[in-house]
């Protein structure tokens, strides 16, 4: 590798990755080193909760570009690599295999990490995260038998694996410390529909349910809650939510608040330091505040539009937030911010599904969402994308209607 | 081979037609013209039918791949394989797709 400074991409997820691309294909000529500090190409996370814990077949990684793709684009990619330090005055990185990069530019797109919870954990317990395509096939390996799981959380994440466990014949429970499932994102009414569909399906769910600690039990393993309930289990897979990867743009002296502080156009506290992904926050426009997402859709744009604003866009990034999730054979998606503030509206689908918006106190759409079948909620999620983005107000009487198409509200 | 009726759609709009192991989806486009194209997403089996119709684009429900259902390309990643796409023609009150 050539001395010269290169665009350095630091996190090889969605988001290090759409961005080497945008770069490439946005026009720049500087070399462009993707880091990546897992072994393997850079691949999809979204399966690694669905399809890789129940593929009948070994699943293989989705992958996010090829090696001749990265060949073609002129990427360097820097494989099983973490990055140790930045100096920022020198406008160098520090790898882990003592290496040494010059930046003309750095994007850090370091992603998040399993949040741990601060009990006593016995050693020997058999405990899981879930963040890497190695953490779902260790999943996977255990889930295949007859076998009995404890998840403790009943986030996204905590609920895809109970679907996906359950349907491969593991016995699950889902034990919760709030009062119900999926508190921070959808409305109540939409966790009830949720969580009786998990039911249904053979997942037991405790709310109100706080794990105290985790006991050896002859080869498995004990959780025992607060109120002296306990659960025995073969795997506990702690998903309690995400923290922001942040402490190498810390040690580097960058602004950083839950995530790496980021201006409009993405940029950090230093102009040569940009950001994309779960590891930052950003000011949203349409939101008049500071937000951090943990998204697929917003790691891979806000990836692609730092790279715009690298090479002199300078163009604030306001893409509405979006997310997805698969419950099993329904979907989740939900379109902007669920805000407590704001006043929800309902659109019933009857049995195919259910839609919510959300309007602000000036009447404007500000989110949407929707749970259940591809088909009934997708158009519609969509449609109310758009009218988010460009602020429109519809009527709550119209949004209510089932029989006004969403579409016809496009005005 | 019908896929549908003449009316059954109205422009920028699509559906699903299913025939003899393959699945297809039917679009219209702003113009009232019918196109046919292979109807699963090429990055992950998720049907284009359930997706928007914007001009002579599809667009994946779930992932936002899009693709120009009169030629079969793909458009907007992750989709990045390009679709078969089938003759259609309008005779009566019919759509006719040659499979």
């Amino acid at each position: 590798m050539s001395n010269e400074p290169a665009m350095v991409i630091v996190g090889a997820g969605e988001a290090g990755t759409a961005a080497a691309i945008a770069l490439r294909e946005g026009g720049c000529r500087s070399s462009i080193v993707l880091i990546g500090n897992e072994s393997m190409l850079p691949y999809e996370r979204p399966p690694l909760s669905k399809a890789i814990l129940i593929e009948e077949t070994y699943p293989e990684p989705k992958l996010l570009v090829t090696h001749k793709r990265l060949a073609e684009l002129e990427i360097g990619y820097l494989v099983g690599r973490s990055v140790e330090s930045i100096d920022r005055a020198a406008h160098t990185i520090r790898l882990s295999d003592g290496a040494q990069l010059a930046y003309e530019r750095l994007l850090l797109s370091t992603g998040s990490r399993p949040r741990t919870l601060s009990i006593p954990v016995a050693p020997g317990s058999r405990m899981a995260t879930l963040r890497t395509y190695a953490d779902a096939l260790a999943i996977r390996q255990i889930i295949g038998r007859k076998c009995e799981v404890v998840i403790i959380g009943g986030g996204f994440i905590g609920l895809e694996v109970a679907a996906s466990a359950v349907s491969r014949g593991a016995s699950v429970t889902v034990v919760e410390a709030g009062p119900r499932v999926l508190t921070r994102a959808v409305p109540p009414s939409m966790a009830e529909l949720i969580q009786a569909k998990h039911e249904r399906s053979g997942v037991r769910i405790e709310t109100g349910a706080m794990v105290e600690r985790v006991d050896a039990n002859e080869g498995r393993s004990r959780v025992v809650l607060a109120d002296g309930r306990t659960h025995l289990a073969d795997l506990v897979l702690v998903a309690v939510g995400a923290v922001p990867n942040v402490e190498l743009a810390q040690a580097a002296g960058l602004a950083v608040a839950n995530g790496i502080l980021l201006d409009e156009t993405l940029a950090s506290s230093d102009p040569h330091i940009f950001a994309a992904g779960d590891c930052c926050s950003f000011p949203h426009r349409l939101y008049g505040e500071r937000i951090r997402l943990e998204a697929w859709r917003n790691a891979q744009r806000q990836g692609a539009a730092a790279a715009a604003n690298i090479l002199g866009a300078n163009r604030p990034y306001e893409d509405v937030p979006w997310f997805w999730s698969d419950q099993y054979d329904e979907t989740l998606q939900i379109a902007g911010l669920c805000r407590e503030k704001d006043v929800p509206v309902a659109r019933n689908l009857g049995a195919e599904g259910q839609l919510f918006f959300y309007l602000a106190a000036d009447g404007r759409l500000v989110a949407a969402c929707g749970f259940g079948t591809l088909r009934a909620i997708a158009k519609e999620i969509r449609v109310a994308e758009t009218m988010i983005g460009r602020r429109l107000a519809p009527k709550a009487e119209a949004l209510a209607d089932p029989a006004i198409s969403m579409k016809s509200l496009l005005v | 081979m019908v896929a549908c009726a003449a009316d059954a759609l109205e422009p920028e709009a699509a559906l699903r037609f299913d025939h003899g192991g393959r699945t297809l989806v039917i679009a219209r486009s702003p113009e009232g013209d019918y196109f046919a194209m292979d109807g699963h997403c090429s990055h992950e089996k998720v049907h284009l039918a359930d997706g928007i119709v914007d001009g002579y684009i599809i667009e994946c429900p779930k992932h936002f791949g899009a693709f120009d259902y009169r030629t079969g390309e793909a458009r907007v990643p992750p989709a990045c394989i390009d679709l078969r796409t089938y003759e259609v023609k309008v005779e009566g009150d019919n759509v006719f797709v040659k499979i």
